[in-house]
């Protein structure tokens, strides 16, 4: 007699049981009508709400602006467009999954990439050399705010404004407010525009840079998902306390997130060369409120601990595709902005709605 | 208690003494100036800077800089002009970050007794200010308008032109430069103190830059895909020219495309030396701050005021056309002069 028959036969005293429940304890449902379950849905699939406004708004501006929009040429365009407000998004998600929020994000790719394009330009260091210092420099300055966080105790929000401050300061003053163009990269250190190199399948133009966003997202996503560390990161978010009860080390989680988010930033710097040709301390000045949009919209709580890491690529996918479509359907760009305002008010408004399901 | 007092009054006294014979010299010796300009990060302040920090020096006159953080902030320059009033200056040099907005504070500035002079950016209305040392702008425009109406020639009547301009507000030297280069090239602008009323097929979009890399980039990106057929592209100044040229050669479109631009700065020319830029309209901003300052050390002697330029409503620092492509009846000076004079 196999184990297996051992289990599933009755015992003696299990006759008792004979007239009681057999079914497995559960929630009671609260399948009233559609919308209930939708928000149930909603609420077990946080992604699905910035895809579902994805696909509805690749559709509405494929109506709108015509054949043009629909090219492959144009989708893949505009994931160039967003490849390096997504690449911060990415960096932007780690830190709000723990309840905090970097405002220094574009602040130091700028700064990166300013060191890297001295170092490796003006400097004569070899570029893999030259990018390696900008990645330990990203990686360091996202670890001066974890330190400030963690050991000082002060809030995310002061701790980055500060830093946003001090990195601008230091890449103005690195850069001599001066870019540094095109033609001179490509003479001294071609390797620091690999990232705008770009293949072609079919009609689609597909740059080293939006394809290294997808992957920085595919990594983050396995990593959160399946190892440890990616959990601790979503407990440490949702309830910090609670978590440092269940033995994490919260204070080194926080600082091993703003350190992986500054590293995140710097590889965001090596493909921004890549993308703008030059390397211009003037770029990028609203990329850190544009990276918390994209999470915002890709519906990453504010308050930490809950969301998908999909979800501000498909937020910073969202806005390149509004800002696409209502540009071919020739509207002002003023009114670019007023929309993408209005779908982070109503972004927000949904994560509200979706988790009073839980109340 | 009475020992203490004593002290006290002491003690104030010295410092009072020390303060009186700090202050006392520098006031009757030398001639206080402020600078303002929009931002410490655009390399034409930067050089604004310098040419009035050299002559400053040569005259002897104690110069104050101030800057505004980033381009729009209006907050920073009233502040500026505030501690100008109370520090005795003799007069300030702005460029305004809201021409409008100003223009208050700088009348409390005149009335206070100070020279005030815009440069660069003329306030709104231009008489707000004792005088205005500028480029003009709508020259500058209308120069690469007509040097890349006369290099089509006759294929001017079908071009495609991609119009890259400054930011969604429309300051006025934004509206001024677009407005100039229709004008030069040969379209009706409609209301000339609108961007984008014009109703002519051959321009195929306007989108905006913020004046960088970044922005050039994205921007001819969209206009392209409106229509990949352009073949003219104006930019408002040379950094979102830069950028337009990325996504030109990312559409392998290089060949074949004028890119026409305003500024002047060292990278800009050399762009226009290998190639990148056709044509661009150099302007001076040096030799605005050195007249600036010039003009407040004689106004600090004499009361004078500067005098506009005859038939204009401010004083024209000049703008000059670089281009190694001259074209017939439209004066201009080569790359290798050009990177003479260049700023930045």
């Amino acid at each position: 007699m196999s184990d297996a028959d051992a289990a599933r036969r009755k015992q003696d005293f299990e006759d008792g049981l004979g007239g009681s429940d057999a079914q497995v304890a559960a929630f009671e449902g609260h399948e009233r009508n559609f919308v209930d379950r939708l928000q149930h849905f909603l609420h077990a699939n946080p992604t699905m709400v910035p895809v579902i406004v994805l696909v509805l708004s690749v559709a509405a501006f494929g109506v709108i602006a015509g054949g043009n929009f629909f090219s492959a040429f144009n989708l893949s365009l505009i994931m160039q467009q967003v490849s390096i407000i997504g690449i911060l998004a990415a960096a932007q998600s780690l830190v709000i999954l723990t309840a905090g929020i970097d405002l220094s994000v574009g602040a130091n790719m700028v700064l990166v990439s300013v060191i890297m394009g001295n170092l490796a330009v003006n400097m004569g260091v070899p570029a893999p050399l030259a990018i390696g210092i900008g990645f330990c420099c990203g990686a360091l300055a996202g670890m001066l705010n974890g330190f400030f966080v963690t050991r000082v105790k002060l809030p995310p929000f002061i701790v980055t404004l500060g830093t946003w401050n001090i990195f601008f300061a230091l890449n103005l003053w690195l850069s001599g407010a001066q870019s540094i163009r095109s033609q001179d990269i490509d003479a001294a250190a071609p390797l620091l525009k690999f990232f705008g190199e770009s293949i072609r399948i079919g009609g689609a133009q597909f740059t080293f840079g939006s394809i290294l966003m997808v992957m920085i997202f595919a990594v983050l996503w396995y990593v959160l998902n399946r190892t440890a560390w990616g959990r601790h990161v979503y407990a440490v978010g949702d309830d910090k306390e609670a978590a440092e009860l269940a033995g994490i080390r919260t204070d080194r989680t926080l600082v091993q997130v703003y350190a992986v988010a500054g590293l995140v930033c710097a590889i965001g710097a090596w493909a921004a060369i890549g993308r703008v040709g030059s390397v211009s301390p003037q770029s990028f000045q609203e990329a850190n409120l544009q990276s918390i949009t994209a999470v915002v919209i890709g519906g990453i709580s504010l308050f930490g601990g809950r969301g998908s890491i999909i979800g501000p690529l498909v937020g910073a996918l969202i806005v390149g595709v509004f800002n696409s479509g209502l540009r071919l359907a020739g509207v002002d760009v003023l009114w670019q902005v007023f929309a993408i305002g209005w779908l982070t008010i109503i972004a927000v408004a949904m994560d509200q709605w979706i988790r009073k399901v839980s109340a | 208690m009475l020992k203490t007092t004593a002290l006290k009054t002491a003690a104030l006294a010295i410092a009072g003494a020390g303060f009186l014979g700090l202050a006392q010299p520098a006031s009757a010796q030398e001639v206080g100036a402020c600078l303002i300009t929009k931002t410490d990060i655009n390399p034409f302040f930067v050089k604004m800077k310098e040419g009035a920090r050299a002559k400053a020096e040569e005259l002897g006159v104690n110069l104050s800089t101030y800057a505004g953080k980033v381009d729009g902030d209006h907050e920073t320059q009233v502040q500026a002009i505030e501690t100008c009033i109370a520090s005795g200056a003799k007069g300030i040099l702005i460029t305004a970050s809201d021409t409008k907005a100003i223009v208050p504070v700088v009348k409390k500035a005149r009335d206070a007794g100070l020279l005030v002079i815009a440069l660069d950016t003329p306030l709104e209305p231009i008489d707000a200010a004792d005088a205005t040392f500028a480029t003009d702008n709508f020259k500058a425009g209308e120069l690469i308008g007509e040097w890349a109406a006369k290099t089509l020639g006759e294929e001017a009547a079908n071009a495609k032109i991609a119009m890259l301009d400054l930011t969604p507000s429309q300051p006025s030297v934004d509206v001024l430069r677009d407005q100039g280069f229709m004008t030069g090239f040969g379209i009706d602008t409609k209301d000339p103190n609108v961007i984008g009323d014009e109703d002519d097929p051959r321009i195929v979009g306007h989108d905006i830059t913020n004046g960088n890399e970044e922005g050039g980039r994205k921007a001819m990106e969209n206009l392209l895909q409106r229509d990949p057929d352009i073949n003219v592209v104006y930019t408002i100044n040379e950094p979102a020219a830069a950028g337009a040229y990325e996504a030109l050669s990312s559409f392998g479109k290089t060949e074949g495309v004028l890119v026409v631009s305003i500024d002047g700065g060292c990278p800009g020319v050399q762009n226009v030396k290998e190639g990148v830029i056709g044509a661009t309209a150099q302007q001076y901003p040096l030799l605005m701050a050195s007249l600036g300052v010039e003009a407040i050390a004689k106004f600090a002697e004499t009361g004078e005021v500067p005098e506009p330029s005859p038939g204009l409503d401010f004083f024209n620092t000049g703008v000059t056309l670089v281009t190694d492509q001259p074209v017939e009846g439209l004066e201009s000076i080569g790359t290798d002069e050009g990177l003479e004079r260049c700023w930045g």
